[in-house]
């Protein structure tokens, strides 16, 4: 029996293979397979559910805990240890890959899976070629985030990747971004990636962080509540000036240069004096931004969260969004690191079963509980020593490229908004393309609410948030959902 | 030369494909974007102002990896794995955004 449902905008009849199941026994669906997400599962399946776990990657792990592909055969795979993989995260990193192995079998895991819509109750899903929905009552999401940039000229060079793209390359594919690395940005990332190339034998040519050093020395004292991570920051900063790298605070950049590929990084203290340096590659980054796409889609209620300058899905302490039976647990809902992403994967679970009036271990859910209290105590010392740039709207060049999909300049974002056109992110959207390419704002939209609000004299609270459209990500070429008949083009959907 | 260095991992087997037609080895096990980037220093121009790209997150976020191989068909480089008998392409401009060439 077909049922007519309605499938990003378009309306298609779809086989529901489970349609004839009360909805109340649909599994739990979770979306994400990095420590939220199976820290949830884990929980989950000890309370003898059958959860569907649903993750792009083809290796569970997440980005943080990212495993190396399983090349196998004759001639031999990926063969480094966890320890060379991880360095002092090995241990965390094998506890959550073995969490997951010890329930393969008890979970419904659906790997190479894009999940690239939500409504109406399921999920659009899309593995290697083939589409599905998967409709759920129930539906944990553990989306994670992707390392948060504000451009700056020639950041669309070969040669500039992102923090957490240098360190897939290394942890990944065995490969450094290049063969003279500089670090810029703010953030842990900043010194942890830096560090983890100098151990790889990788020339590093500086790290430029762009805070302060005496905004991040009265940080410290906040970040003492938790001395390991306190301790691992002091050690590769240590590390990097022992091996002679240079490490220079209060720095902004002017611009990566070259042609075809990085061949310089020019930069300046905040005092203007200009510098350059040689480096055939800029790994950079300010922090990490969360995957919100589908929350919003699943109709999650958003708000402004100051301390993460981002619009967030609600939550309550639990995970629980502001649409009944949608949970949020790590990053994706939130930035607060590996370690919380752990705790509030199981807490969202907690929280799942609760709502399905099943008993849960009341003392385990207080632990939870205050272990994340203490983590968001963490995160606030942590904001506080790796500060976002707030001067970066009202210094980038009008010539600077905002929007790397669409080729949009901040001089236009600025145009549309000082002539009055647009005084709100999706008509600045609308516009200017900005947010429209096939990163679908990912890279620029944060950017561009910067941008906008600082042309209008507001914050960027104040220019509204910019909204998420199905598929969440490009659908790539002959794979094209079969319910959109007539859509089978062969086409990029963007 | 080489956009990326390969450090380490550098036992698994060889891969044959080409680059704009010209015989390339990887490694099994390889993205196309580490494919591509070891033997060259880009994936693609923008469609927009032809400069040269190579990629940024590498984590199947800011879609700026995008290829395409001889047959016409488009991959996401940094998720998609190189095989043997790839014919990638990184010359010449992008084909333009949604009236782009299909394989079907």
């Amino acid at each position: 029996m077909g049922r007519r449902i309605e499938r990003g905008g378009v309306v298609v009849t779809a086989e529901l293979p489970t349609a004839k199941l009360p909805t109340a026994e649909l599994p739990p669906v979770i979306v994400g397979a990095g420590p939220a997400g199976i820290r949830a599962a884990e929980r989950l399946v000890a309370a003898g559910l059958r959860p569907v776990v649903v993750d792009e990657a083809a290796r569970w792990g997440g980005q943080i805990y990212r495993q190396p592909p399983e090349a196998g055969g004759p001639g031999g795979g990926f063969t480094r240890p966890k320890s060379a993989l991880y360095g002092f995260e090995a241990g965390k990193a094998d506890a959550v890959h073995r969490a997951m192995a010890a329930i393969r079998d008890r979970v419904d895991y659906r790997p190479r899976t894009l999940a690239w819509n939500c409504e109406a109750g399921a999920l659009d899903l899309l593995c290697d070629g083939e589409s599905l929905v998967q409709p759920f009552s129930r539906l944990i999401l553990a989306t994670g985030a992707t390392d948060r940039v504000l451009p700056f000229p020639g950041w669309t060079l070969p040669g500039v990747f992102t923090l957490g793209g240098s360190q897939v390359a290394l942890k990944f594919q065995g490969c450094a971004v290049g063969r003279r690395v500089a670090f810029l940005g703010t953030g842990p990332l900043l010194y942890l990636v830096a560090y983890q190339y100098l151990k790889a034998g990788v020339e590093v040519a500086g790290v430029f962080d762009t805070t302060p050093f005496a905004v991040q020395a009265r940080a410290m004292a906040g970040m003492l509540r938790d001395p390991s991570t306190l301790a691992k920051g002091l050690l590769f900063v240590g590390w990097l000036r022992a091996h002679g790298v240079p490490v220079h605070n209060g720095v902004r950049p002017l611009r990566a240069e070259g042609t075809e590929r990085v061949e310089a990084l020019a930069w300046r203290y905040a005092d203007g004096r200009e510098h350059r340096v040689s480096c055939d590659a800029v790994a950079f980054g300010l922090g990490l931004r969360s995957e919100t796409q589908l929350a919003d889609l699943a109709g999650c209620r958003f708000r402004f969260d100051a301390a993460d300058r981002a619009w967030l899905p609600e939550r309550d302490g639990a995970g629980r969004s502001s649409v009944a039976g949608v949970y949020l647990a790590g990053d994706g809902g939130g930035i607060a690191g590996a370690d919380a992403a752990e705790l509030a994967g199981e807490r969202a679970a907690f929280a799942l079963l609760e709502d399905l009036g099943r008993p849960v271990d009341a003392a385990r859910v207080r632990e939870l509980d205050r272990r994340l209290g203490g983590i968001a105590t963490f995160r606030r010392s942590l904001n506080a020593a790796f500060p976002f740039p707030a001067d970066w709207a009202a210094t980038v060049a009008d010539d600077t490229m905002i929007c790397r999909c669409e080729g949009v300049t901040a001089g236009a974002l600025r145009g549309v908004a000082r002539s009055g056109q647009a005084r709100e992110i999706n008509r600045a959207k609308a516009l200017t393309r900005t947010g429209m390419g096939r990163c679908q704002g990912r890279m620029c939209g944060a950017t561009a609410a910067e941008l906008l609000a600082q042309a209008l004299g507001t914050g960027p609270d104040g220019v509204g948030r910019l909204r998420a459209q199905p598929p969440i990500k490009p659908l790539p070429v002959a794979a094209t959902p079969s319910p959109l008949a007539g859509a089978r083009s062969g086409r990029e959907v963007a | 030369m080489a956009l990326l260095q390969r450090v380490a991992e550098q036992g698994r087997r060889v891969v044959h494909f080409t680059l704009d037609g010209r015989p390339a080895e990887a490694l099994e096990g390889d993205t196309v974007l580490t494919a591509m980037l070891t033997n060259g220093e880009r994936l693609r121009r923008s469609e927009f102002a032809g400069s040269p790209r190579a990629g940024f997150c590498l984590m199947g976020a800011c879609q700026d990896c995008w290829v395409r191989t001889e047959e016409g068909e488009r991959l996401r480089a940094c998720g998609s794995f190189i095989a043997d008998g790839m014919r990638l392409l990184s010359e010449g401009e992008w084909g333009g955004g949604l009236s782009g060439e299909g394989s079907s």
